[in-house]
């Protein structure tokens, strides 16, 4: 028979619709509605995996997302999604899953070696043994530890699933969809309010689908919740939102959550994204995360079939699945019974239910009794036995001062219940305290510090009737806080499920060698009680330290179900109460999350804005190279066939000084600065005096920040009185707008100007180069060219082919030049005439790379390159650049801080290397020696070096430590074959009196 | 508000193809317009509404619309100004003169932004995959305009009906808005 543990009837799966799927290969089948988890359970598979440090086999421990031990990798498109929980894998059709951490196979595993080795890996082991010898590290023990470091193996592949984002807003987030939550929700939704309720889980419900016999308003638990969501979903203010994690809890009300579209499908549309980020913005927050069942720290209490008591009664009742055919049932608390009874109302038979208490409820005795069921009291687990599934259990008898053995007890699952732990990793991410609450044995949520409120079994609220009471106050109070508005609300009754008693914290008593037996606190990172003791003998004191020493709550659960054990273990070692030891934070995000959620839409062409300028058509079909500037794509350098970018570049430079070139400059950042106090307002920005400068010409300006340091640099033109146009750097633009606007809203306010960015109000081609008059003049009209009446660093407007144009003439290569301005969308055309018509005078299209050997041939900087935040205009030689009768202006002040007016500062100079040929790599370091001693400082380093065809030679820039001074010496340029021999020289390699330019 | 009119402004560009066409939602660029940044102290609001014929809206995030007209608040002491592409001369000189003696500022953007139009049930949704605002009629109603964020880059957006929307980006931006708005539709094509 296949699937021999599904019972007769129940349970919420479609038993219509079998559905197969394959585990390490072997073929199974399920039903629609279980998880992997379910499905394997109800195929009596309990052995799904190995543990992570002594390999020991493991079986599914709980029902939910703070599985530990179930983790396995899922085979879909060619590539596999490691270390997924079985408990949260909704089974398709066709579903192909491994187990992880086993070689060669999941039963015959070499690598559990280790667990009998495992007096030689205790806690902190790493520590201890891989300290020497000093040259094993990276040739011996670090490739070992990456070698058997982690469970799954990453995917191969580039990540083929896409994933969408939404931002929302709501008055209520509601977390968790059990009782409380689900009355938060209806009480929030009836008052108008924009609710959003989300759930981890496939189905809405929480814990009312694991409920067999409790009843709401007469109905069993599980239909008042399908009732009461298809409710909700009717309302137009209500967003349901299942398989959605909240796994971030960020500042003022911001949630992440991770909604899982098509996971569970066994073909997914490729239009619907895998996951969807949503980043919720709520006015209030209710979290209802409810608790989670402890695990019993008992001797080997990690054998396959051990499973906790809620996990257990979930499997029966939700999913249909007897966790075995013989249970024991071992606890501290009241509610495990219930698991024991609804198991034995299926039939299943009940090896025993062991309570630690000596006088567990007589009510619940009764119902045992009613059944016929074994009841041990004061009786406690020893100890299991079974490879790779328990076969049995050993049964202890507390007795004053320790424990007498009580026999064995044959069983083929085992339920345990230490109690429970309310979740409050959320309020933690909010950054609120929790406290220590005596009467419910945990910790729960303090004060709140951001708008939320917790609800239910997260705040230490048990019992169906009180869980739900709870839930309407809160789903009330955050919509009230939100909107301020109420309204009248019938509440549900209900009947069952009430709130148990009982409870455990830390190691259990036992009559065994405690040397030898392991039981385990963390069970993903094999953390054992042992280890603790270990790590708090050996000094860690505080929570922080022995989480970092063992590694325990470290898991992907952040230690849900391991955190309260280890507190009580350390505590006990240390001799202190459990809230002197301190409990660890909890932080983002709340169950493992995708990388692809993070990264989102931002890959591929949308990493970032691909900003285009006009002629990027152009650039493409001539087979231009482009680089990245910024955002920018600009056109680097125009190969002609059987050219490589040193020949491509040194033609285009000799093109442009023997006859004309033609460069899209569109990207340079542009600012409009209008208003009376214009030129007021650069005078303060720039170093440069403008109160003088004439409408119609323009000035080269420097922009310093508050140390004196150069941060950007262009030419700006004076349009009018109360109007000029600004340039910037191509890469500054953004931040020097910012900066004028910083200045102008919190400086001065008063003064009557504004800024404007005008970047891409306007397209710029830039012709450079002796015939560059002769290219734009038969296009220009309106503008007297002629060199006297529009001279170099000049403006005018008129227009181009019939456009309005502000045509600069301006050059950064030292030769006659003019930029064009037209509005952006005429840039293509201005781009296709101007690339027509330099041809007729064997002109060429240039790219940035030949500017940038153009403009270093005459010395002119760039701001980026040779200046790095630490360059003062004097460092840079452009000390003529700063308005001296100026009474203040950006930067001013801090130019005569000492240390920028002594000596010894870097200043810019030229190198010539004494081999002409040789190019100088751009960053090397500069020094007097060429074979300086070790730790010798370097003079200072290389800002830019090309082959200069002007100058027939190569040439470059540096910045070397009084440099200016040193003209005529000779430096070093060391390097790994050896030092390259340099010259100091000025860094002007062409057409020093500026002829050309002038032309 | 007066009135509302947007049609004769941002209409759709007639020579290009729809850029998303499906029945919860179409994204259409717009044809070109005349934009003007008008920076001015309190004093310019009257004269420079009187001179664009329409009375300058003075209200956070508020838009005010005449035939061929609209006014959007964008500071303070800042709005845009639309109208045909035609109207630009015009309306520059207008509103120079009419603030001669006023400390202004005001410069031609035409050429700087684009605009679409995202319209259709799911616009709302389509725009909130990238833009973080809440965009429910009740916290942002008919004709509110704002400067905010579509993933990385700057945009504006304007609410012209229910279920309609004015999205300005500058013009290098826009293929990325275009781009993701498209990209992000896509599941709304899934059965």
């Amino acid at each position: 028979m296949s699937q021999p543990f599904r019972t007769e009837k129940g349970g919420r799966i479609d038993r219509a619709a079998e559905i197969s799927f394959t585990f390490d290969g072997e073929g199974m089948t399920g039903h629609g509605g279980d998880t992997l988890a379910s499905a394997l359970l109800a195929n009596g598979v309990h052995l799904v995996g190995r543990s992570f440090k002594y390999h020991r086999p493991r079986g599914i421990l709980t029902a939910g997302s703070e599985e530990p031990n179930a983790l396995v990798g899922i085979y879909r498109n060619g590539d596999q999604t490691p270390n997924l929980r079985a408990t949260q894998v909704e089974l398709y059709g066709g579903l192909e899953a491994i187990s992880q951490n086993r070689f060669p196979a999941l039963g015959l595993d070499v690598g559990a070696v280790n667990d009998l080795m495992s007096p030689f890996f205790p806690a902190g082991f790493y520590y201890k043994t891989f300290k020497w010898p000093k040259a094993f590290w990276d040739r011996v023990y670090e490739p070992v530890i990456r070698a058997a470091a982690g469970l799954g193996k990453p995917p191969k592949n580039p990540d083929h699933d896409r994933y969408g984002n939404l931002y929302a807003h709501c008055d209520v987030l509601v977390i968790g969809s059990g009782p409380a939550g689900l009355a938060a929700a209806l009480a929030a939704a009836e008052t108008g309010a924009r609710v959003i309720l989300c759930d981890e889980q496939a189905e809405l419900g929480g814990s009312l689908l694991s409920e067999g016999s409790a009843t709401i308003d007469g109905k069993l638990a599980p239909d008042w919740a399908g009732e009461t969501i298809a409710a909700l979903g009717a309302k137009d203010n209500v967003t349901l939102l299942a398989r959605t994690t909240a796994f971030g809890y960020f500042a003022q009300n911001f949630v992440a959550l991770a909604e899982r579209l098509t996971d569970h499908i066994s073909e997914p549309d490729p239009n619907v994204p895998r996951e969807r980020l949503w980043q919720v913005r709520a006015r209030e927050v209710v979290i209802a995360a409810g608790a989670l069942e402890r695990p019993m720290v008992f001797p080997e209490n990690d054998r396959p079939g051990i499973m906790l008591a809620d996990a257990g009664r979930t499997y029966l009742n939700r999913y249909g699945v007897k966790v075995g055919h013989k249970v024991l049932v071992a606890t501290a608390c009241d509610t495990a019974w219930q698991a024991a009874f609804d198991l034995a109302d299926h039939g299943v038979e009940i090896a025993a239910i062991a309570d630690m208490r000596p006088n567990p409820p007589d009510a619940l005795q009764a119902i045992a009794q009613a059944r016929g069921l074994r009841v041990e009291t004061g009786c406690v687990v020893t100890g299991t036995n079974g490879r790779k599934r328990v076969k049995s259990a050993l049964l202890g008898r507390i007795v004053e001062g320790g424990v007498t053995s009580a026999g064995d007890v044959a069983c083929d699952a085992l339920l345990m219940s230490g109690g429970w732990t309310p979740t409050v990793s959320l309020y933690s991410q909010s950054r609120g305290k929790v406290v220590w609450d005596e009467a419910v044995g945990a910790f729960v949520p303090g004060v709140s510090v951001q708008n939320e409120r917790s609800a239910g079994a997260c705040r230490g609220v048990y019992g169906l009737a009180a869980t739900l009471e709870d839930g309407y106050a809160a789903g009330e109070a955050a919509a009230k806080a939100a909107t301020g508005k109420t309204a009248a609300l019938a509440r549900a009754s209900s009947n069952g499920a009430d709130a148990g008693t009982g409870g455990v914290l830390g190691t259990l008593p036992h009559d065994r060698n405690a040397s030898k037996v392991k039981a385990f606190v963390d069970y993903q990172n094999d953390v054992t009680a042992k280890d603790v003791k270990l790590a708090v003998r050996e000094g860690m004191h505080s929570i922080e330290h022995i989480k970092r020493y063992t590694t325990t709550g470290m898991a992907t659960d952040q230690g849900r179900l391991s955190n309260l054990n280890a507190l009580q273990i350390a505590a006990d070692a240390l001799e202190k109460p459990l809230i002197d030891v301190g409990l660890t934070t909890f932080r983002q995000p709340y169950t493992p999350t995708t990388f692809g959620i993070f990264a989102n839409v931002s890959r591929g062409d949308f990493f970032d804005p691909v900003r285009k300028t006009p002629s990027h058509g152009f650039v493409e079909e001539k087979g231009g190279a482009f680089e990245d500037v910024g955002q920018w794509k600009r056109a680097w350098y125009f190969a002609e066939s059987g050219e490589d970018m040193h020949a491509a570049v040194a033609r285009e430079c000799e093109v442009v000084r023997k006859s004309v070139g033609l460069f899209d400059a569109s990207t340079l950042g542009k600012i409009e600065v209008v208003g009376p106090d214009a030129a007021e307002f650069l005078e303060r920005m720039y170093t440069n005096p403008w109160k003088k400068l004439a409408p119609g010409r323009c000035r080269y300006g420097l922009m310093l920040n508050d140390a004196g340091f150069i941060i950007d640099d262009g030419v700006i033109g004076r349009l009018a009185d109360d109007r000029f146009h600004v340039t910037t750097t191509t890469g500054g633009a953004a931040h020097v707008f910012a900066t004028m606007e910083d200045y102008l809203q919190t400086e001065w306010p008063d003064l009557d100007v504004w800024i404007t960015s005008t970047t891409e109000q306007y397209a710029v081609a830039a012709l450079q180069g002796p015939k560059a008059r002769e290219v734009i003049a038969p296009y220009i009209d309106g503008i007297d060219l002629s060199a006297e009446a529009f001279p170099h660093m000049s403006v005018a407007t008129g227009t181009f082919n019939g456009v309005p144009c502000r045509l600069f003439r301006i050059s950064f290569t030292g030769e006659l030049g003019f930029e064009v301005n037209v509005h952006r969308r005429h840039g293509k055309m201005v781009w296709d005439t101007l690339s027509t018509e330099i041809e007729k005078h064997d002109g060429v299209v240039y790219g940035t790379e030949t500017m940038h050997v153009l403009r270093a041939d005459k010395g002119y900087i760039i701001v980026g390159q040779e200046t790095d935040g630490t360059v003062t205009p004097d460092d840079a030689g452009l000390t003529w650049a700063i308005g001296k009768k100026k009474p203040d202006f950006v930067g001013k002040r801090g130019l005569a801080r000492p240390d920028l007016v002594a000596g010894g500062r870097k200043q810019l100079v030229g190198l010539l290397t004494k081999d002409p040929k040789i190019v100088l790599e751009e960053g090397a370091q500069v020094t007097k020696l060429a074979k300086p001693p070790a730790g010798t400082p370097a003079e200072g380093h290389v800002t830019s070096a090309y082959f200069s065809p002007a100058a027939g030679r190569s040439i470059a820039m540096a910045l070397v430590k009084d440099g200016r001074s040193l003209k005529g010496e000779t430096l070093n340029i060391p390097m790994p074959a050896g030092a390259i021999a340099v010259e100091v020289v000025d860094p002007v390699f062409y057409d020093k009196d500026g002829a050309r330019l002038n032309g | 508000m007066a009135d509302f009119q947007t049609d004769e402004l941002f209409g759709p560009d007639a020579s290009a193809a729809p850029l998303l066409n499906l029945d919860a939602v179409s994204v259409l660029a717009c044809a070109p317009l005349a934009r003007l940044s008008l920076r001015c102290r309190e004093t310019g609001v009257a004269p420079a509404g009187t001179a664009f014929g329409l009375s300058l809206p003075i209200e956070p995030l508020a838009s005010e619309t005449a035939p061929n007209r609209a006014a959007f608040w964008l500071g303070p002491d800042e709005w845009m100004l639309v109208a045909p592409e035609s109207h630009l001369d015009q309306v520059m000189d207008a509103c120079e003169t009419a603030l001669a003696d006023q400390p202004h500022a005001l410069v031609d953007i035409s050429h700087r932004q684009d605009a679409i139009i995202v319209s259709g049930a799911k616009a709302a949704w389509l725009l909130n995959t990238g833009v973080p605002i809440d965009l429910h009629a009740d916290a942002f109603p008919l004709g509110t305009i704002t400067r905010t964020v579509f993933h990385k880059v700057p945009i504006m957006i304007w609410r012209t009906g229910p279920d309609s929307f004015v999205i300005e980006a500058w013009g290098s931006f826009m293929e990325y808005v275009t781009g993701l708005l498209v990209q992000a539709a896509d599941e709304l094509k899934a059965a």
